[in-house]
């Protein structure tokens, strides 16, 4: 090893320590600059029309986006209604009864692809399986969506979770003659019950500011959402539009809808997470 | 009618790559702020920000990306860029701020978060006696990390460094708001192109044949392949680190 003298050491280490302060600094100054820009954008479009009127032609004065809230809530809803339930017995499965059998690490294995694959691709396939079949933009397709989307999340949350529980409580339980499904509902998922209802809140959060896979899947449209099997308005494709639209007002409206998709999003995500922290400490 | 992918998966190879080397220098040397130089205060706040930034829906990454950082390259990077290195391919033509350079700055920013974190549980997992026997020979923190932690992770650090990748290929909407969306290849990086997934974003519903449609749906096709491949390596890679070091999971 080459000789150094202890001052160029100290002085390397010392420009290390201030690079890498810099690059930490750097990341929270991003936050900061594109948390502030949604906020001081978002703002202006945010009154009382913005939640009740809505879409206005560009050049008329009001108009919101009543239908798109309306419509993402429907279509977040629709999708947790799906996802959620198929993902909870999954994660519990893969927990509580595959555990570390061959099929169990090829599903989690699935799971993690699933995890990884892009969403504009879950759009393409339920376009393809439910869009060209039925011949019509769907709510409920973009729900479907989500839901994909939202499955390997809550499954892997849900294991992880249940896998917390210790095997105490279950051995005791199954030592009082409860069968197998009774100590899983009535003992594992209550001793779980806050970290599953976060880990589900947290996947329902995420998938509520994807765009990609509802371009061509829920669609959009100017009017209220009326049934889940016609195009609906959504936030997020309302957004994509109207910002690649040449209308000031329109852009002002994205900007409001940005304002409260990642209000929501990132609102739920803090809550939740200081809430986890605030119960582990 | 004739369609060719071309265009499409060169501008996901080069939005990818300008992403990837910003973000993996970047994310290391923050997993290094984290788990050894701040206090663990400190760490678990600016560690929680860094996070935030992968909670950000993409959709706002694309709302900043071109309407904020898109003219603030086009008055202030993109001259200082083309001023710093004259008659340089990569930064010729008017700098319009849209083009493959942003895309590939928003892709480092919305990678970097996954990077980092699976970074910092990397360099956690070295075990404090083989760091502390280091420090005990009078090594300085940056020796430390450079001779024990470093080699020691190094395999996870690749490994979420696919993962990172596997991230930025398939992101569809930052990048489709600021890549320009032009089906042309140039060499400059100031110029707009367009990716796979802008492609497919943009012009889906647009399809109004069924060649169209099935050019677009092979798109999609290849798109998925190239990140079920990545992914498939960086799981076997990672898990292979994690068995190397002695980890459960």
């Amino acid at each position: 090893m080459k000789q150094r003298s202890l001052i160029y050491r100290r002085g390397i280490d010392i420009v290390i320590r201030l690079i890498s302060s810099l690059a930490a600094l750097f990341g929270m100054a991003m936050l900061g600059w594109i948390l502030s820009i949604v906020l001081l954008k978002g703002l202006p479009a945010i009154n009382w029309e913005f939640f009740t009127e809505l879409p206005a032609p560009p050049g008329m004065p009001g108009g919101g986006l009543a239908n798109a809230i309306v419509g993402t809530l429907m279509i977040t809803l629709l999708a947790g209604v799906i996802g959620v339930p198929i993902g909870l017995a999954a994660g519990v499965w893969l927990a509580e009864f595959g555990q570390q059998s061959k099929t169990a690490e090829t599903i989690r294995f699935a799971a993690n692809l699933l995890m990884g694959t892009p969403s504009i691709i879950i759009g393409v396939f339920i376009y393809v399986i439910m869009v060209m079949t039925t011949g019509n933009f769907s709510g409920i397709a973009g729900a479907v969506s989500l839901a994909v989307i939202m499955l390997p999340v809550v499954a892997r949350t849900t294991e992880d979770i249940l896998s917390l529980v210790p095997s105490a409580l279950r051995e005791a339980a199954l030592a009082l003659g409860v069968p197998r499904w009774k100590a899983t509902l009535g003992v594992v998922f209550r001793a779980a019950k806050s970290g599953l209802l976060t880990g589900v809140l947290l996947a329902v959060a995420r998938v509520s500011g994807e765009t990609a896979p509802l371009l061509f899947t829920a669609l959009n449209s100017p009017f209220w959402p009326e049934s889940a099997n016609e195009p609906t308005a959504n936030l997020t494709v309302t957004i994509f539009n109207y910002a690649m639209s040449p209308y000031d007002d329109w852009q002002t409206l994205a900007w409001g809808a940005s304002l409260l998709i990642a209000a929501g999003v990132l609102g739920t995500t803090i809550l939740t997470r200081g809430f986890l922290w605030y119960r582990s400490k | 009618m004739e369609f060719g992918a071309l265009s499409s998966v060169y501008g996901t190879l080069v939005s990818t790559a300008i992403g990837m080397l910003i973000a993996v220098p970047l994310s290391l040397v923050i997993a290094l702020f984290l788990v050894e130089i701040a206090p663990p205060s400190v760490s678990r706040f600016v560690g929680g920000a860094i996070e935030l930034l992968a909670a950000i829906p993409s959709i706002i990454y694309g709302m900043w990306g071109l309407f904020v950082f898109a003219p603030f390259m086009a008055d202030h990077v993109q001259p200082w860029l083309a001023s710093i290195a004259p008659g340089m391919p990569l930064f010729q033509g008017p700098p319009m701020g849209i083009g493959m350079l942003s895309a590939g700055i928003i892709l480092a920013l919305m990678v970097l978060p996954f990077i980092t974190s699976v970074t910092r549980d990397v360099f956690q997992m070295v075990p404090a006696v083989v760091k502390e026997s280091a420090y005990g020979m009078g090594s300085t923190t940056w020796e430390v990390t450079r001779k024990v932690t470093i080699p020691y992770g190094i395999q996870g650090v690749v490994g979420a460094c696919f993962l990172g990748l596997g991230r930025a290929i398939g992101e569809t909407m930052a990048v489709t708001f600021v890549i320009g969306n032009r089906h042309e290849i140039s060499t400059s990086l100031f110029a707009a192109g367009n990716s796979i997934a802008s492609t497919l974003a943009n012009e889906f519903t647009e399809a109004s044949d069924d060649l169209y449609l099935a050019a677009l749906i092979e798109l999609g096709l290849v798109l998925f392949g190239v990140t079920l491949v990545l992914q498939l390596v960086a799981r076997w890679w990672l898990r292979r680190t994690a068995r190397k070091l002695g980890a459960v999971r």
